[in-house]
């Protein structure tokens, strides 16, 4: 493990002075200072976006689009705010409109579930249309088109990787028929860091006519393209994975193909008119965001995408990749484990298998020396199935966490796998 | 408290590595599969059931430690014994983890070992999974059906 020296005291960012925003790092467990590694299943809220919610509640909270007060109206002027910030913040063009969701999982089944439950003869996915998902998939990207496929007789046909959990475009243009109605594809794998060649491949299905589907939420956060310069009908992620408030997500795309969406959430906001037999919806965005909405969520979620412009993608992304290198560097050279994906460079996270100690007791193990590590499937077992036939412990890193930290992981995982082997 | 002494003692990785009673029956009258579906986990159980008695266990998967210890402390503890000494001694298994039952007075020999796994909520599930299973098979019909049970279905 000396050879991962060469990592420590190396990063670009202020990390010490960016911990004093994040109040929760402050705290020890189990008589260790929280070292916090389940990034890619939530991140942390600094101080700026819980005062930008705070700020909502105590001056401007009420119900948007309806009161003629003056709440009502600021309430409406920083949900709409919101929604501008976060546009820019993905690179969205005058063609894109933007959706307020509960998160990925909405958002996918916003958009999976639209897609088929105008009927037969409305909906845009019918009996003998192709649906491709690839096996690199969280469960959220992977379930709805399952139900999708169906639903309308639409037949689902799976992207499979190679042995080191790759997939290639090769692979994908044999699966796209003229009859392809949709591919989905995740920006980064939540369970590996894989990265898809997603520009290359969503331009690959939109050729052949299909509806584009990317799966940001362990993107959004990172240096991606804008929205505009892909060929991407949606695009959906998280809060949460992105120094946001829970429960709160985005779906984006382009307005014609939003337009195609059976909306799901049925009733206030949301409509033109209603009568008692019929109603005439809304057009975009309120046609799909039925219900008082989280407006100090969405605030919450704008001022998190101004925290990370505020650092900065690219200084953000060498810092994380740094850990993430220093973190392969280290668990490597571990006798008896195996790191998933060592090539994915650009992942913030990192995924490990030992043949003879489980997940679960690495996990508690780490644990008990204040270090927080995701164990089990991750949602996507499939995916675990295919490469390593079972669950993993991932380690993943975000804006505050130090090469101390990644230090202190190493020497934990050795430990538990030297004493429960 | 600590995990290293008190949730994996000695005796809960020394049964880890060498589980006892794993594998296959050649003809089980009964057996059932239990699933976490949190971690993957799955273990089945196979038994011979005759005349009340457990007359002969085996069991197959890939499951954490602590699971993997629990299971072989039970086929250990339930071999040649009762059906209805299995299941009392599931219930006070189970006591004993949700804190219902002092570990120094349940029945429970070198099961006691696991005691520590109640100071671990998320891994009471764990040292539950192959007793789950095995109560199913014990209420499997003898018509030669495998069934299964999911660690959600049921609360610890």
């Amino acid at each position: 493990m000396g050879d991962t020296d060469q990592f420590l005291h190396t990063s670009q960012l202020p990390v010490q002075a960016l911990r004093a925003q994040f109040p929760v790092l402050q705290q020890s467990i189990n008589g260790a200072p929280l070292c916090y590694l389940d990034n890619a299943a939530t991140t942390h809220m600094p101080l700026a976006v819980q005062d930008a919610m705070r700020h909502f509640e105590q001056h401007d909270r009420a119900n948007i689009h309806r009161g003629v007060h003056t709440l009502s109206q600021r309430a409406t002027d920083d949900f709409e705010a919101a929604r501008e910030v976060l546009k820019r913040f993905i690179g969205a063009g005058a063609q894109h409109e933007l959706v307020f969701t509960s998160g990925t999982t909405e958002a996918l089944n916003i958009v999976a579930q639209g897609l088929w439950a105008a009927g037969p003869g409305k909906a845009w996915l019918r009996a003998g249309d192709r649906i491709v998902v690839s096996a690199l998939e969280h469960h959220a990207n992977l379930l709805p088109w399952q139900q999708a496929a169906r639903m309308s007789g639409a037949e689902l046909v799976v992207l499979k990787p190679d042995a080191q959990g790759r997939v290639h475009e090769a692979d994908l243009q044999a699966l796209l028929t003229p009859n392809t109605r949709v591919l989905a594809l995740t920006a980064g794998a939540n369970a590996t860091g894989e990265r898809p060649p997603y520009e290359t491949m969503l331009s690959m299905a939109a050729k052949v006519g299909a509806l584009t589907v990317l799966d940001a939420a362990q993107a959004v956060g990172h240096t991606m393209p804008a929205l505009s310069g892909l060929g991407c009908d949606f695009m959906a992620f998280s809060g949460h994975k992105m120094y946001g408030p829970m429960g709160t997500g985005v779906l984006a795309g382009r307005r014609e193909s939003l337009d195609l969406l059976y909306p799901l959430r049925l009733g206030g906001d949301m409509v033109e008119w209603v009568s008692l037999e019929s109603a005439g919806f809304a057009a975009l965005p309120a046609r799909l965001e039925g219900g008082t909405p989280n407006v100090a969520g969405a605030v919450g979620l704008a001022a998190a995408a101004r925290f990370i412009d505020g650092v900065g993608r690219p200084a953000l992304d060498q810092h994380l990749q740094a850990l993430r290198a220093h973190a392969v560097a280290g668990l490597s050279a571990i006798d008896g484990l195996t790191v998933l994906a060592p090539h994915a460079t650009q992942a913030s996270l990192v995924s490990f298998i030992s043949p003879h100690v489980h997940p679960h007791d690495i996990g508690t193990m780490l644990d008990e020396r204040g270090i927080a590590v995701r164990t089990g499937h991750h949602c996507a077992q499939p995916l675990l199935d295919l490469l390593c036939q079972g669950p993993t412990t991932r380690a993943s890193f975000a804006v505050y966490n130090t090469h101390e930290e990644v230090q202190r992981l190493i020497e934990g995982v050795a430990h538990a796998l030297e004493r429960l082997k | 408290m600590s995990a290293e002494n008190d949730l994996y003692q000695e005796v809960v990785l020394e049964h880890k590595r060498a589980p006892r009673n794993f594998g296959h029956l050649e003809q089980p009258t009964h057996q059932a599969q239990g699933t976490n579906p949190s971690c993957g986990d799955r273990i089945s159980v196979e038994l011979q059931l005759a005349g009340g008695t457990v007359e002969d266990i085996r069991f197959t998967g890939q499951a954490c430690a602590i699971c993997m210890a629990s299971t072989s402390m039970m086929t250990e503890a339930v071999k040649g014994r009762e059906v209805a000494a299995a299941q009392q001694l599931q219930q006070h298994f189970r006591a004993v983890l949700t804190g219902e039952e002092d570990p120094e007075e349940a029945p429970l020999g070198k099961l006691v070992s696991l005691a520590g796994v109640r100071q671990y909520p998320s891994r009471i599930k764990c040292a539950l999974l192959g007793w789950h299973a095995l109560m199913h098979a014990i209420a499997q019909n003898n018509d030669g059906g495998a069934g299964s049970v999911s660690t959600e279905d049921i609360q610890p």
